[in-house]
């Protein structure tokens, strides 16, 4: 379970630098950690207070994660407070190892193997869900911290066992690591928590999500889902009537109902065909139309753009691998997306509807997408894809065109048939086609 | 005089055109009306392929056009008939197939993106608009052009062929109908003109009717029936032998082309009346043939020789057919076959062929509900045909004939007597509509008349009266045509002048009274209607039910039961790819194709012994059942139950069957024991062995919780044995309905350790061995 959980970080440092300089003379004043397990999404909220030592001033600031979280890194966000008035600036972070290429000892390989093998990996339909949670108590850095604190919270009062790093302290749903003073850059301190988790795992192993754009005025969108019960695999028997009959104490952690924000501000609630118990799946596929105006601008030079958020319209939900495929008009040309965080984007090629030269589509993949992607979370952050393209209107009458064409044809061949001799010997003379019907109108047998 | 004749014959040119483009516009209509009548399946419930049989086609349909054609003959299947398998491309007749791959791949060049799925949805009445107008074809032949229209109108709605056609209705009969009548238009149509060209059609559709349906035999039998008929009647004639000949000698070689029929197209009984007709029609050439060079008196010496010849090259035939049929246990007929000529036979040694609902007769409702008032208009048919009887008359008559007994022996072939009953119809519709509007305008023309020539008009009346006369006689003339080859003595073209002055005499003969003949043509009108009412509810209510979605309307308003795709999803998600799943063969084609899951055994009823063993392993205990599904490396046994809803085609209800056929085989299962005083029941009355049984267990596995008395609702009765606990078995999934159970079968034990034990255990395998030898076989084994 724990390797199914995806980490959301979300960075608040308060930056009181006067001048900055080469990141080994920066340490952290002050930094307070809040881990926030009660979903199957791990939030992580790191404040920092950062003090530059050195003389030179310093425009980078690094984050170390160890490999088993940067795995499953989905999103960081960061915000710089300056003052009182909070100007939040918006970073996405670049977590890959080559980042810290200066790092004495680097954070991939520092670690220690942070993932033991889970003991609880099966439960039965009646029994809760226990899920591990492996964290270091102190927060790798590369910098030299001075105060910490640790604080996580778990989704209820349930917890079999976690570790202990003294000062550690328990209230309630809390759980306290800390303060810790003085700790050198790269140190490390395993805790594990083992606890109760309830939150059924809704995990899209894989969604592809196809728009389609009409100028005839709409956006067609389709989704194929794979979706998957990412916790506890369910072990044994199924038993329908303890399922039906106590469904308080029976399957809690499987879920029945899945909801679906749908842009036109609309809620669909899915219900999948059986209850998902733990590792069982599922595949589904909505399918939408919406009025293209709301989604389709022009841009300041005249080329029409698409603007749609990205994401699983589904609430609570880890997309494993997103692909997005905006299938552009036939016809339109010099395809261009923009999107807000680095993603994998090739071109295609798709027929529909007797297209001749074929439809571009841009394909967007994004693996690990959690629900804050579809959410404006800050003023200057757009959670959407726009793809720009060039398309002439005339190539919407292309088909019609095409068909009206056709059908002419057509009936011009028939009036050609039926006023031309085919036949190779005459049998009638001039008036033969009298004849024809003459005949045709008393012979009706032959 | 001359000016007065171009006008008529103008007139007569726009006439024709008109009413060719109004019979164009009513036949496009009728085509609609065919298509569209079967969509209430898919407004009613959605775009889903039905049953049973059609998920297969489709499954089939599926790897066509992934694979293309050379991988599809060569299709060896691994997913089912565990662990025979089975050669799809041998085994299947590919019409359907093809034709849908066709339809696709056409669609799919001209880069309209429609799924495989929906052109097998919309295959069926695609082709049931095709049907309506091959019944327009044919019926044209036999009757003219309105009784051609009436025809096709009737079978664009016909209940009989909806049920088998509508939307989503993916099965062989969908083409197979269109495939034979239009087999018996080109007969006719050959027939009709002589023409080798219509012949080598002929033989085409022919192949096509073959590729498509096993009913093939149906027409290689009905064409050389005629064909003898016609002889014996004295209506032999150069046409006939073109309308005959070639399509046996090309029919059968096309025929063997398609490898599930492969040589049976020449080895089984069931074409071998063609063959022998091919002969007779020879012997009856080279009769006439010699009659036509020699002179009476040395012909009356040749037909002494031929006929002592013919009758001993006839003899030898008739010797080795006899032989080689003699050989084969069953005469060389099928199974389906003997129970077609033998209505007892398939109840009598076949329990599978028995067990099939559709295999059974019919009851008198289902004639009214599947042809509703066509019943009564056939008789009237019938005569029209004999009024005068032509070659292609007598065709429709004999069709409706044999079709009527094949109706009665088995409901699936009602459908083969629903084109005939239209046609049937079609024709007494239409000389019953054209008698009286002839008669009404007969008498309305007189009335005018009396009021003219009161006025002192007379030309125009006579020039009217022979306009009627010019507009109407078309079909006696062609009648008259008909006639002469009865005899072939007379030319063809001799005696028109006569037989119109005759028919006219006849025309004014036949007049009724105006009153009668506007009351019986309401009355027509409303018969109609009622056929049109009653086609559309049957169309809408009856025949559209897919039956893997099942409705219910209660007073809380609709319920709907998709328990069977609920089951299906479950077993494609959560079980390994290479399980194997083992249910009664109903459910075998749906596993394979929703589930994508090995099965033991499906609809496919070719391996008697196989469908015997897990009809054997329902009806054991459950450690019998256990050791069969082990020994077939079954993992997951799949059972379908009613009793909580009240699905009444349940498994509990198809159990008997179970009984029976693996009893057949298996002689350890005996049907009495099963019985409680020759009835069936589940509940406290019943015999031991059936609440222990597997099936049993199986279907009311904890069944009592739901409503602490354990009510069946299909069988109205509390159950015999409501607490028990499966030892060998363990349910996984239940449906929301509980409609569908799956249950895995628990891996073996460990071996028990301890002296005890193992000499116990010894014991019971030396007791089971001995069981072993007194049976005759064991499934197991």
């Amino acid at each position: 379970m724990e390797a199914r959980l995806s980490l959301i970080l979300f960075l608040l440092s308060i930056l009181s630098l006067i001048s900055l300089s080469f990141a080994h003379d920066l340490q952290i004043v002050n930094s307070e950690r809040r881990i926030d397990l009660t979903s199957h999404i791990v939030k992580v909220f790191l404040t920092f207070k950062v003090e530059n030592t050195g003389t030179s001033p310093a425009s980078e600031f690094l984050l170390a994660f160890p490999p088993a979280q940067a795995d499953h890194l989905a999103l960081v966000k960061a915000a710089v407070a300056v003052g009182k008035k909070k100007k939040k600036i918006y970073i996405p972070l670049d977590v890959s190892p080559t980042e810290l290429p200066d790092a004495p000892n680097r954070a991939k390989f520092t670690s220690i193997s942070l993932k033991n093998p889970l003991n609880a990996v099966e439960i039965s339909q009646s029994e809760s869900q226990l899920v591990y949670y492996h964290d270091s108590a102190i927060i790798l850095s590369p910098y030299f911290i001075k105060q910490q604190t640790t604080f996580i919270k778990t989704p209820n009062t349930r917890v079999e066992s976690f570790s202990r790093v003294d000062p550690t302290s328990r209230a309630g749903t809390e759980l306290k690591y800390g303060p810790y003073v003085d700790r050198a850059p790269y140190s490390f301190s395993p805790i594990t928590i083992h606890f109760e988790n309830n939150n059924p795992l809704a995990v899209v192993e894989e969604l592809v999500r196809e728009v389609e754009v009409s100028h005839w005025g709409s956006l067609q969108i389709t989704d194929h889902y794979k979706l998957a019960h990412a916790g506890a695999r369910h072990k044994g028997v199924f038993s329908r009537v303890e399922y039906q009959s106590r469904p308080t104490i029976s399957g809690i952690s499987s879920f029945k109902h899945l909801l679906a924000l749908l842009p036109p501000r609309s809620e669909l609630e899915i219900e999948p065909r059986y209850p998902l118990f733990g590792g069982w799946k599922a595949t589904f596929v909505i399918g939408y139309s919406l009025p293209l105006q709301d989604f389709l601008f022009e841009a300041p030079d005249g080329r029409p753009y698409l603007n749609f958020s990205l994401g699983c319209p589904l609430l609570e939900t880890v997309v494993d691998k997103l692909t997005i495929k905006v299938v552009l008009p036939e016809g339109s040309q010099d395809p261009s997306a923009k999107v807000p965080f680095p993603v994998k984007q090739h071109l295609e090629t798709s027929y529909s509807y007797l297209d001749i030269v074929g439809r571009t589509v841009v394909v967007l993949e994004k693996t690990n997408v959690v629900p804050e992607h579809n959410s404006p979370f800050e003023v200057n952050f757009q959670p959407v894809v726009m793809v720009y393209y060039t398309f002439k209107p005339f190539f919407m009458l292309a088909e019609p065109l095409m068909l009206a064409s056709v059908f002419f044809l057509f009936f011009v061949a028939c009036v050609a048939y039926l006023h031309v001799d085919f036949s190779i010997s005459k049998s009638y003379n001039g008036h033969g086609f009298e004849q024809v019907g003459l005949n045709r109108q008393h012979v009706p047998l032959y | 005089m001359a000016a007065i004749e171009n006008g008529k014959k103008e007139e007569s040119v726009l006439r024709t055109a008109f009413g060719n483009v109004l019979s164009f516009f009513i036949l496009l209509l009728i085509g609609i009306l065919a298509f569209s009548i079967r969509l209430f399946s898919v407004i009613k419930y959605e775009s889903v392929i039905h049953e049973f049989d059609p998920y297969f086609n489709y499954r089939v349909t599926q790897f066509l056009t992934k694979n293309g054609i050379y991988d599809f003959w060569n299709w060896f299947d691994d997913r089912t008939w565990y662990p025979l398998g089975r050669v799809i491309g041998g085994t299947v007749y590919p019409g359907l197939t093809l034709t849908a791959g066709t339809l696709w791949w056409i669609l799919n060049s001209l880069n309209i993106p429609l799924s495989v799925e929906t052109v097998c949805v919309f295959t069926a009445p695609i082709f049931s608009a095709n049907a309506a107008w091959a019944t327009y074809l044919l019926t044209k032949e036999v009757k003219g052009t309105g009784a051609g229209l009436t025809a096709a109108a009737l079978l664009a709605m016909v209940p009989s062929y909806i049920s088998r056609s509508v939307a989503g209705s993916y099965d062989n009969e969908a083409v197979a109908i269109f495939a034979l009548i239009f087999t018996f238009y080109l007969y006719i149509k050959t027939l009709n003109t002589g023409s080798l060209f219509y012949a080598t059609l002929n033989a085409l559709a022919y192949f096509y009717m073959v590729c498509s349906w096993g009913g093939y035999t149906f027409i290689i039998n009905l064409i050389p029936m005629h064909a003898l008929l016609c002889i014996v009647t004295g209506r032999y004639s150069s046409r006939l032998y073109i309308a005959y000949a070639p399509l046996v000698v090309l029919g059968t070689l096309l025929a063997a082309l398609v490898p599930v029929v492969g040589f049976n197209a020449v080895m089984t009984s069931e074409h071998f009346a063609s063959f022998l007709v091919f002969i007779i029609i020879h012997v009856v050439a080279l009769v006439y043939y010699i009659k036509g060079i020699l002179s009476p008196k040395m012909f009356k010496v040749a037909v002494t020789l031929i006929v002592s010849a013919g009758l001993a090259v006839c003899g030898a035939v008739m010797a080795v057919l006899i032989a080689m049929v003699a050989t084969s246990p069953t005469k060389g007929w099928s199974g389906r076959s003997l129970s077609l000529l033998d209505p007892t036979y398939a109840s009598k040694y076949i329990p599978i062929i028995a067990s099939v609902s559709e295999h059974q007769p019919p009851t008198w409702p289902s004639y009214f509900m599947d042809i509703n008032v066509l019943a009564f208009l056939v008789p009237a048919g019938i005569i029209a045909c004999f009024l005068p009887l032509s070659d292609a008359s007598s065709f429709v008559v004999l069709y409706i004939v044999t079709s009527v007994y094949f109706s009665g022996v088995m409901v699936r072939l009602m459908l083969v007597l629903a084109p005939a009953a239209c046609i049937m119809s079609g024709i007494a519709l239409s000389e019953a509509f054209s008698v009286f509007t002839r008669s009404i305008k007969f008498q309305l023309l007189n009335l005018l008349q009396s009021k003219k020539i009161d006025a002192g008009e007379t030309i125009t009346t006579d020039s009217a009266v022979t306009q009627t006369d010019a507009a109407k006689p078309a079909k006696s003339e062609g009648i008259v045509k008909e006639r002469p080859s009865k005899k072939n003595k007379k030319k063809e073209k001799e005696p028109v002048e006569k037989a119109t002055v005759r028919s006219r005499i006849q025309k004014k003969l036949l007049v009724l009274p105006l009153e009668a003949s506007v009351i019986a043509i309401l009355l027509l009108v409303l018969l109609g209607a009622f056929y049109v009412v009653h086609c559309v509810w049957a169309a809408a209510e009856a025949y559209s039910a897919p039956s893997i979605v099942l409705t219910s309307r209660t007073r809380d308003g609709l319920h709907v039961f998709d328990d069977f795709r609920e089951a299906y999803a479950w077993l494609r998600h959560n079980t390994d790819v290479d399980d194997k799943v083992a249910s009664w063969w109903d459910y075998g084609y749906q596993t394979t194709a929703m589930a994508n899951r090995t099965v033991i055994v499906d609809n496919n009823t070719w391996n008697n012994t196989h469908i015997a063993t897990v009809g054997t392993a329902m009806s054991s205990p459950e450690k019998a059942a256990w050791e069969i599904f082990n020994s077939l490396d079954v993992k997951y046994v799949l059972v379908v139950f009613g009793g909580l809803v009240g699905y009444p085609s349940d498994d509990i209800n198809k159990f008997l069957w179970m009984v029976r056929i693996g009893g057949g085989v298996f002689p350890h299962i005996k049907e009495p024991d099963y019985l409680r005083d020759g009835q069936y029941r589940i509940d406290s009355q019943a015999t031991p062995t059936m609440l222990n049984c597997l099936m049993y267990k199986l279907s009311y596995y904890r069944f009592v919780e739901t409503d602490g008395q354990a009510f069946d609702r299909v069988r109205q009765t509390e159950i015999g044995r409501k607490h028990f606990k499966l030892t060998h078995f363990e349910e996984v999934f239940t449906t929301h309905h509980w409609m569908v159970r799956i249950y895995k079968l628990k891996p073996p034990k460990n071996r028990i350790r301890g002296k005890t034990k193992r000499t116990k255990s010894q014991k019971s395998s030396a007791t089971a061995s001995m069981k072993r030898s007194s049976r005759k076989r064991n499934p197991w084994q």
